[in-house]
């Protein structure tokens, strides 16, 4: 696995952590309930399970967009805030949040600009992202003038643009077309393996997760917990392409996930940590 | 705004070029529709004057349609005349179209400087409640209620405390009165408008922001500030109107002379006598109006960029 050989220290340390809303007269919500993860450099994880049950929360929990009621989240090593202080990850939301006054290019140099990077170096880096997600011909585009599909590459292209080691993902093809969307799985696979960051990535669909994730993550709702985890052995990033979706391992997988889902009755591979 | 994640599969291309030949085809028939409106506005006057009786109509000694007399509501040529020729009889009269184009000019100049005056106090408030909620809660009712204190009684109180004002060789002039009234009405639309436009980002950018780990500032220049044009604009605009409306107010209230306002009043005593001469200053004021709105109109020209999102393809 590619998780293997590497150092120690994991990209994502979830320990215990729990997040409570505070409803109207007391009430209150248990979006996630005493969950752990860890989830190591390089390693593509998927967050999936039905409506409520926590993994967007938790993906924002670790992207410091909110503060967990209980519990440690550590990034890197460090604290969440310090890690988005540092600019350790990069992050795309189901909506593209593109600024639809900037060009493609303008859009991608965003995080450049604002942390300070040079016009000549902003320049040169949208143009090698810009070329990754194959949209050199829409690069003084508005976001307006653009597809859902291409939008959505262009917010991966920024979310990319510091080469973070980290990418937190929050159903960033959840708008999208089947067929679009199964480019864009293709694509992020082999801007993954490319870029050789960890992925953090929430998900409604089970075959999507299986195909881009090395490990599976399902997921209960009320209160949020993590049901099981499940490994997938379908080979390194770079060597994932059209074909997985049509292996037996591929749809042993995706049935696999379907019954922990699903997980009432609770089948023999259940707990199994097949890393 | 549409949500920059909105699908739209329209070929590119041809969304762009559609988008171009719609606003060549569009100017004109603005244009049009818009001299179609004066003319029709025009053409209901004179129908009023011919169909109506002269003495207008009265039911149990009650007014109910205004007299159509010559001297209550002259025709069209008679006021477009009148603007060609001297102000009075005298020798030394200049012509009413310079009288009233000096005029113009003069209001104009005192309604900019309320506007400027306006716009930035209204931004100022804007931003201020915009990064403090606190600061929301106790302005907003304030400038809401602000705008219910009528002109007239304002006026007057402007003048005496402005003419208290003097340090050095500074001395509070009356026309400054007019613009500070001006600016009094320009700063409400725009600190409305402002406030809702920097506020109209989506969560999502917001959050954006907040992961790249930028600073307020940094978030109003990049984020904050480009989002509120679509809200900005009309406030602008209907800022300059307040601000044409207000200083021409200002100067009948205060008395300030050489505006507009001023011969509006003037000229209004010579109506039974002369009934085209009030409605020379009239149009000085609708021209007034106009340039002020054209003004804006300039400033969003340059502005488009930002309103992209708001452009139906």
């Amino acid at each position: 696995m590619t998780t293997a050989a590497l150092p120690v220290q994991h990209a994502v340390e979830v320990t215990e952590v729990s997040r409570v809303f505070a409803g109207r007269k007391g009430a209150s919500v248990t979006a996630l309930d005493a969950v752990s993860l860890t989830v190591a450099p390089g390693e593509f994880v998927s967050l999936i399970g039905p409506s409520g049950c926590g993994k967007s929360t938790l993906l924002r929990l670790i992207a410091d967009l909110d503060t967990p009621t209980n519990g440690s989240i550590e990034v890197f090593g460090k604290t969440a805030s310090q890690a988005r202080i540092d600019q350790d990850y990069g992050i795309a939301f189901q909506q593209a949040g593109l600024l639809p006054w900037r060009t493609v290019t303008g859009n991608i140099e965003l995080p450049l600009e604002l942390h300070g990077a040079g016009k000549a170096a902003r320049r040169e880096r949208a143009a090698e992202l810009i070329e990754l997600v194959g949209l050199t011909d829409f690069a003084g585009h508005y976001p307006d003038q653009l597809s859902g599909g291409m939008q959505q590459r262009v917010a991966i292209a920024r979310s990319l643009a510091e080469s973070p080691s980290l990418l937190l993902m929050d159903e960033p093809f959840g708008a999208l077309d089947e067929m679009t969307r199964e480019r864009m799985q293709n694509e992020l696979v082999r801007i993954c393996a490319e870029t050789s960051a960890a992925v953090v990535f929430v998900t409604h669909s089970i075959p999507e997760a299986v195909f881009l994730s090395n490990r599976v993550v399902v997921m209960s709702p009320r209160p949020g917990r993590i049901r099981d985890v499940l490994g997938v052995n379908l080979g390194r990033m770079s060597d994932r392409g059209e074909n997985l979706r049509e292996e037996a391992e591929f749809f042993h997988s995706v049935s696999r996930v379907r019954e922990l889902l699903h997980g009432a009755a609770p089948t023999g591979a259940r707990g199994v940590e097949s890393r | 705004m549409t949500p920059a994640g909105s699908v739209r599969t329209a070929p590119v291309r041809a969304g762009a070029a559609s988008r171009g030949r719609a606003r060549l085809r569009g100017t004109p028939r603005r244009l049009l529709v818009g001299a179609l409106g004066v003319l029709a506005l025009a053409l209901l006057w004179e129908l009023y004057i011919f169909l109506a009786p002269a003495d207008g109509v009265i039911v149990g000694g009650v007014t109910v349609l205004p007299r159509a007399s010559e001297m209550a509501m002259p025709h069209l040529w008679v006021m477009l005349e009148r603007i060609l020729e001297p102000v009075t009889g005298s020798a030394s009269a200049v012509s009413m179209l310079q009288a009233v184009l000096e005029a113009s000019l003069f209001t104009l100049g005192i309604s900019a400087v309320g506007w400027i005056v306006g716009v930035t106090v209204g931004l100022a408030l804007a931003l201020l409640m915009q990064r403090f909620k606190l600061a929301e809660s106790a302005i907003l009712p304030w400038v809401i209620l602000s705008q219910t204190v009528p002109l007239i009684a304002l006026a007057p109180l402007v003048r005496r405390w402005g003419a208290q004002l003097e340090f050095g060789a500074f001395t509070w002039e009356n026309w400054m009165s007019v613009a500070l009234i001006a600016s009094y009405l320009a700063f409400f639309p725009v600190s409305i408008g402002a406030l809702k436009g920097l506020g109209s980002p989506d969560a999502n950018h917001v959050d954006l922001m907040h992961c790249y780990a930028v600073g307020w500032w940094k978030t109003l220049w990049r984020l904050r500030l480009p989002a509120s044009v679509g809200f900005l604009l009309p406030a602008l605009r209907l800022a300059a109107a307040s601000a044409v409306i207000g200083s021409v107010v200002a100067e009948v209230s205060i008395g300030l002379r050489g505006g507009i306002g001023r011969l509006i009043v003037e000229y209004a005593g010579a109506a039974g006598s002369d009934p085209g001469k009030p409605w020379a200053p009239i149009f000085g004021s609708i021209l007034v109006g106009l340039v002020a709105a054209g003004f804006v109109g300039l400033i969003s020209l340059f502005l488009r960029r930002f309103r992209r999102g708001e452009v139906a393809a």
